[in-house]
């Protein structure tokens, strides 16, 4: 304890001390650095990763159209898994045990069973249902549809992709949405908002900061799972690699065509979810330097 | 406006349990326009839940809650009692302002946009129409330099006052404060009850469940003193304070004066 006024003349003296040596690190740097060195020396020298050959089909037309489809697929099926994740996440939450009840049965079905063959089901719907049709329940149709012309091979992707991924992010949105202080949800109420008022205004915003890192998991793992559409037999990036490597043999060069493609998305989609993640984290005292200059931004807009 | 005959807060026989453990057992408790009751009592003995079933966030078991003489969270009609919708319930908690014990700001919104909030959401009000209120209400507690500080970087004093000013932005006709000093470190008390007492002052209704018995004593209008689920005691506080007459009451007030 400190007695009297802190005497501000006086400078306290630094303390210069012999830092702690540590061989072991420089040792383990020394061993990784030769490693790498000779990873990077084969990586150029040996003939058999054809250099060449990746740089000719790394934006050649079928691999480009792969490309696409797998972006689109990702965005699609993600965009219908968070939708349909909230939703679920909601209903799972919710105090009437039918609604919540359901939702469990769906997470259980659809986590439960593989995706393969969920991708296939819908892609064989038609063998169940030929047909499809809108209408009154156990009354009259309106119109009525042929399975196999509503559902083509892109639409059981997105089924399948869509529908499975809903199951995951709803046990990731209700992570976050119970991770929010009940206080929250009470003041919210207190001040006369409604129950979906506080949902969208109070809650999501904070659950966010939760649900946003294993989102992207998730993001950066649909990419790669796309890929499982060969089995209905669509395309995306893997599989327009496989077919040119069937024929060509350059199964090494192509491959690694894929793996780079696969390696700048999921660049790009980590510096994305940084910027999402600041955001989300505003007002928060654990944020990065990032979150602190974004803070004082929208600190500014609202003036 | 209210007629003077109706009073603010009309409690009677408010009976509510927790699963086996009844925490309110018959609460009868009125409150005047302008008034200020605070309500005293140890731990456990139902105040903070009382507090809660003014404006419905816990439901009553039996008996009959009214604010302004309207019944919160039913309806009376043809004899019977009617559960008010979600949206009813929140039409009615518009009227009561609420300061809780950990003050429960929106940590993602500024000090400013915090007081916003229910105005533009619920009332749609223009966003600057609605900043301008905001930033009066916030001068109005002391708070002239932090419209744009986030939660977590203003003091527990300065956060129950943003607190304050996010309830008043809706204009309530009564205010109900849960602790609302109890989180905060003592050197931080005095500008809070500063802020509540400027309120009392101007004629606010307020319900205050507290351990600062000298706030009760000084701006109190009627001090309530609960124990087990029941109201033992209530007057005028200095009375209630110096001569309390049952035997319940002098036991805590030897303690917490």
């Amino acid at each position: 304890m400190t007695d009297g006024p802190v005497d501000t003349e006086r400078r306290p003296q630094p303390i210069e001390a012999v830092p702690v040596r540590h061989p072991g690190r420089w040792l383990a740097v020394a061993v990784l650095a030769v490693l790498a060195a000779m990873l990077v020396n084969t990586i150029l020298t040996n003939p058999g990763f054809r250099w060449p050959v990746v740089g000719r089909y790394l934006f050649a037309d079928p691999v480009l159209s792969g490309l696409r489809n797998t972006l689109v697929l990702t965005a699609l099926s993600m965009l219908i898994g968070i939708v349909g994740g909230i939703a679920l996440a909601v209903m799972r939450l919710s105090p009437n045990w039918v609604l919540s009840g359901v939702a469990a049965v769906y997470i259980w079905l659809f986590r439960g069973t593989p995706l393969i063959a969920q991708l296939l089901f819908w892609n064989f719907l038609a063998a169940l249902y030929p047909r499809l049709s809108l209408g009154v329940p156990f009354g009259p149709e309106f119109i009525s549809f042929d399975t196999n012309q509503l559902i083509n091979q892109f639409a059981a992707c997105l089924l399948g992709l869509g529908l499975n991924e809903a199951a995951y992010m709803a046990e990731i949105v209700r992570g976050g949405l119970v991770s929010v202080d009940e206080g929250q949800t009470e003041a919210a109420g207190a001040l006369g908002m409604s129950r979906a008022q506080t949902l969208r205004r109070i809650v999501l915003p904070q659950a966010m900061r939760v649900i946003i890192p294993p989102t992207g998991n998730e993001t950066i793992s649909m990419l790669k799972t796309t890929s499982l559409v060969v089995v209905v037999g669509y395309f995306e990036l893997l599989t327009s690699v496989q077919r040119i490597y069937s024929q060509n043999f350059q199964t090494i060069p192509l491959l690694i065509v894929a793996a780079a493609w696969y390696l700048a998305l999921t660049s790009v989609l980590s510096v994305g979810q940084g910027y999402i993640e600041r955001y989300y984290g505003r007002g928060s005292n654990r944020g990065q330097t990032g979150a602190r200059l974004l803070r004082r931004r929208t600190a500014q807009e609202t003036r | 406006m209210t007629a003077p005959t109706t009073p603010m807060v009309e409690a009677v026989d408010i009976h509510k349990s927790f699963g086996r453990v009844e925490v309110l057992r018959g609460v009868d408790l009125t409150v005047q326009p302008g008034e200020v009751a605070c309500v005293i009592g140890p731990s456990g003995s139902g105040k903070s839940t009382f507090l809660r079933c003014i404006n419905h966030l816990e439901r009553i078991d039996s008996g009959r809650m009214r604010v302004d003489g309207d019944l919160i969270g039913y309806r009376e009609a043809g004899g019977k009692l009617h559960e008010l919708r979600e949206s009813e319930v929140a039409r009615q908690r518009r009227e009561i302002g609420m300061v809780f014990q950990r003050f429960n700001l929106f940590p993602h919104m500024t000090a400013a946009q915090n007081v916003m909030e229910a105005p533009r959401t619920v009332r749609r009000e223009p966003r600057g129409a609605a900043r301008e209120r905001a930033c009066a209400l916030l001068d109005q507690v002391g708070l002239q330099a932090k419209y744009d500080a986030y939660p977590a970087q203003l003091s527990g004093g300065q956060q129950q006052r943003v607190a304050i000013a996010r309830a008043l932005a809706m204009n309530p006709r009564l205010m109900l404060f849960d602790e609302p000093t109890s989180a905060l470190d003592p050197e931080l008390v005095g500008e809070v009850l500063d802020v509540m007492r400027a309120l009392a002052r101007d004629g606010m209704t307020m319900v205050v469940v507290t351990h600062e018995m000298g706030f009760a004593r000084e701006v109190g209008d009627t001090l309530v003193f609960m124990d087990e689920g029941r109201v033992v005691e209530a007057g005028h506080p200095r009375e209630v304070l110096a001569n309390p007459r049952h035997e319940r009451t002098q036991a805590f007030l030897s303690k917490v004066l």
